[in-house]
């Protein structure tokens, strides 16, 4: 679809013409992951791609994230370019010892000799209710170990640029997509493009404060800067895009300007994301804040069932313009 | 199968290169120099030996916590193997692995790994990796008893299996997971018999006599390099040692059971059984011991006066 002479599609496609194009550039690429052949992925996220590349190179397996995954880290080493498709990324925590104990080290225990080309691949987060153990939100829990590159992109643009980046690097990456964005559609050039990792996107320019936001949460605060520019409240909406390696000068530089930040995530709080972005602003510009952090983040319990409950305990735009605009009061 | 002359001079030569290397990181371990912990391979040579005397240099390894042994059959020289036991700058991995992380894909060694059972899956990949760019290589992955009841080891070869994966998969069963024994840990004693479940062959050795174990390996290695597929092949053996370094393996063994298994040294076995069969004679055994030695020498020397690494380069290699 073309609108204003901009090509429009959805965050699920940009990620399908990603891999069809990186699949046909290197034909070293394997994917591997559970319904990504035939079915096309249970988000539509390989939809296409069997009818060109075939079994050889999309192979779908059984239930078994810890031998898919290992599997994948094994032909990385030997000399493949590997994806591993959790589709879930709650499910990959049945893998990780393989990402974190294997994939993150190998390249450093063997002195270099060894690359790990390597894409783990799950979606994150909160839709339609699917109740706590298919809605985790868990980058940080990645991003805490050396020798994983972590990235969650917001935008159609940003799956594209991002994933042809991830296909290219001969370290693991751990690509983070929201299964709640799927279907959102955005500009994606057709023209060729890369996306370079540790390069935050100021997504709204503004002048009071700055809100870092990851994945979904960067259009909750876009909507929520919205609604308080028309208070007289100028937001710079940030998302750094990898959460490792992270933009650290970028965040500083945005809180230099605006002097306050404050951190919007789908994510609990402890011990996670928003407290690294809070240790760039006290490390790195704390001369320039006006005001202590604040972090609008999930509320410390699982995410419940009921659209009543799970509403309660995720960020929305509701919430974040109402604790933001005490936060500017206060 | 009749194993030449040359094959079994060339098994004696790995076992006993691999026990006097042990015996000597017993020695340099015990004295205080050499750091971390280790898991000797005593006991299990004719294993290793009898496996990796059918691989070629680009066949790849995986292995163990125990893995001395298995880098030192693949081909990782012994000078790197000790000076990375030593956390010199010369070891495989510049001093950044120790014991149970030493890489040397170069050799085709993949890595030894404290996590036990972490090979099996790996291995089918690097197997799938030799399939998808009809290499030629096969893959090896050595595991203890202990792995065989971990869910990677369901994973694993269920995945070899439905793929048919070119991967040769030795379980070193010496009877105990640290402590535990088999017995104690499962009803399923027969691990072999587990392959039936994945439809593959599963194997059964004597894992003190090297020439059956170079046999059973060399016939499941030339299967899978014949697009055959996947075999499971059980060495029953036995550390004579303990668990690792420190453990005297005397309290969850009895005396009897440990000398039983030492009267069946493989070392012992192989030149008494090949002496007696005329195959070759004490001379020529003799002048193998000769050159372990002086080869465990080198190795020792290069260990010892090889620099540490540069604290600088602690953090290079993350990305």
């Amino acid at each position: 679809m073309v609108t204003n002479g901009k090509r429009e599609i959805t965050y699920g496609d940009a990620g399908v013409e990603a891999l069809g194009e990186e699949m046909r550039r290197d034909p070293s690429i394997v994917y591997i992951g559970q319904g990504i052949g035939p079915r096309g992925g249970n988000f539509r996220q390989t939809k296409g791609l069997w009818a060109e590349f075939g079994d050889h190179r999309l192979r779908d397996t059984a239930i078994t994230e810890l031998g898919e995954t290992g599997m994948a880290i094994g032909a990385a080493m030997a000399g493949n370019r590997a994806i591993v498709d959790n589709v879930f990324l709650d499910f990959s925590l049945e893998a990780m010892t393989q990402i974190v104990q294997q994939a993150a080290n190998a390249h450093f225990l063997s002195n270099g000799e060894l690359k790990v080309p390597l894409m783990v691949r799950g979606s994150m987060g909160s839709v339609r209710n699917a109740g706590v153990q298919h809605s985790h939100t868990f980058y940080a829990w990645f991003a805490h170990i050396p020798g994983l590159k972590v990235v969650v992109p917001a935008t159609p643009y940003d799956v594209k640029g991002l994933m042809k980046t991830a296909l290219r690097d001969d370290c693991p990456v751990i690509f983070i997509e929201h299964k709640a964005l799927y279907n959102i559609k955005g500009n994606v050039p057709a023209e060729e493009y890369l996306i370079p990792f540790g390069k935050a996107n100021i997504c709204r320019a503004g002048t009071t404060a700055t809100l870092v936001a990851v994945g979904r949460m960067v259009h909750v605060a876009l909507d929520a800067a919205r609604i308080l520019d028309q208070e007289g409240i100028s937001l710079e909406v940030l998302d750094p895009r990898t959460i490792a390696p992270l933009d650290r000068e970028g965040i500083a530089a945005s809180i230099r300007k605006t002097t306050r930040v404050a951190v919007v995530e789908e994510a609990h709080a402890s011990c996670g994301f928003s407290g690294e972005v809070f240790s760039v602003a006290c490390e790195d510009c704390f001369d320039s804040l006006d005001a202590p952090p604040k972090r609008i983040c999930a509320r410390p319990a699982p995410n419940a069932f009921s659209p009543k409950l799970e509403n309660r305990i995720l960020p929305d735009v509701e919430r974040v313009v109402t604790e933001i605009r005490d936060w500017m009061n206060s | 199968m009749k194993i030449d002359k040359q094959t079994v001079l060339e098994l004696y030569r790995t076992m006993t290169r691999l026990r006097e290397f042990e015996m000597k990181i017993q020695e340099l371990y015990r004295s205080g120099v050499l750091p971390g912990f280790v898991h000797l391979y005593v006991g299990e040579e004719a294993v290793a030996a009898g496996v990796c005397a059918n691989l070629s240099k680009t066949d790849m390894v995986w292995s163990t916590h125990r893995g001395h042994g298995h880098a030192l059959a693949k081909g990782v020289p012994g000078r790197q193997v000790m000076a990375e036991l030593w956390g010199k700058a010369t070891g495989c991995s510049a001093g950044r692995g120790g014991s149970m992380h030493m890489y040397a894909p170069g050799c085709g060694f993949m890595g030894t790994n404290g996590i036990v059972g972490s090979g099996i899956t790996m291995s089918a990949g690097g197997a799938l990796s030799a399939q998808l760019r009809k290499s030629g290589q096969v893959t090896v992955c050595f595991f203890g008893d202990g792995a065989s009841n971990s869910g990677s080891f369901y994973e694993g070869l269920n995945l070899a299996s439905v793929w048919n994966l070119p991967v040769v998969y030795v379980c070193e069963n010496n009877l105990y997971a640290t402590e535990m024994s088999l017995e104690r840990a499962t009803k399923s004693l027969d691990i072999a018999a587990r392959a039936a479940i994945f439809k593959m062959p599963g194997v059964t050795v004597d894992g003190s006599d090297a020439r059956r174990v170079y046999e059973a390996a060399g016939e499941a290695i030339s299967r899978a390099r014949k697009d055959g597929g996947p075999t499971l092949i059980e060495c029953k053996t036995y550390r004579f040692h303990g668990h690792h370094e420190g453990d005297p393996g005397t309290h969850y063994r009895s005396k009897e059971e440990i000398e039983s298994w030492k009267k069946r040294d493989p070392i012992k076995a192989l030149r008494e059984s090949s002496m007696a069969e005329k195959v070759a004679g004490a001379d020529e055994f003799d002048a193998i011991d000769r050159e372990t030695q002086a080869w465990l020498e080198d190795a020792v020397e290069f260990g010892r006066v090889s620099p540490e690494p540069d604290p600088e380069t602690a953090l290079d290699f993350v990305w």
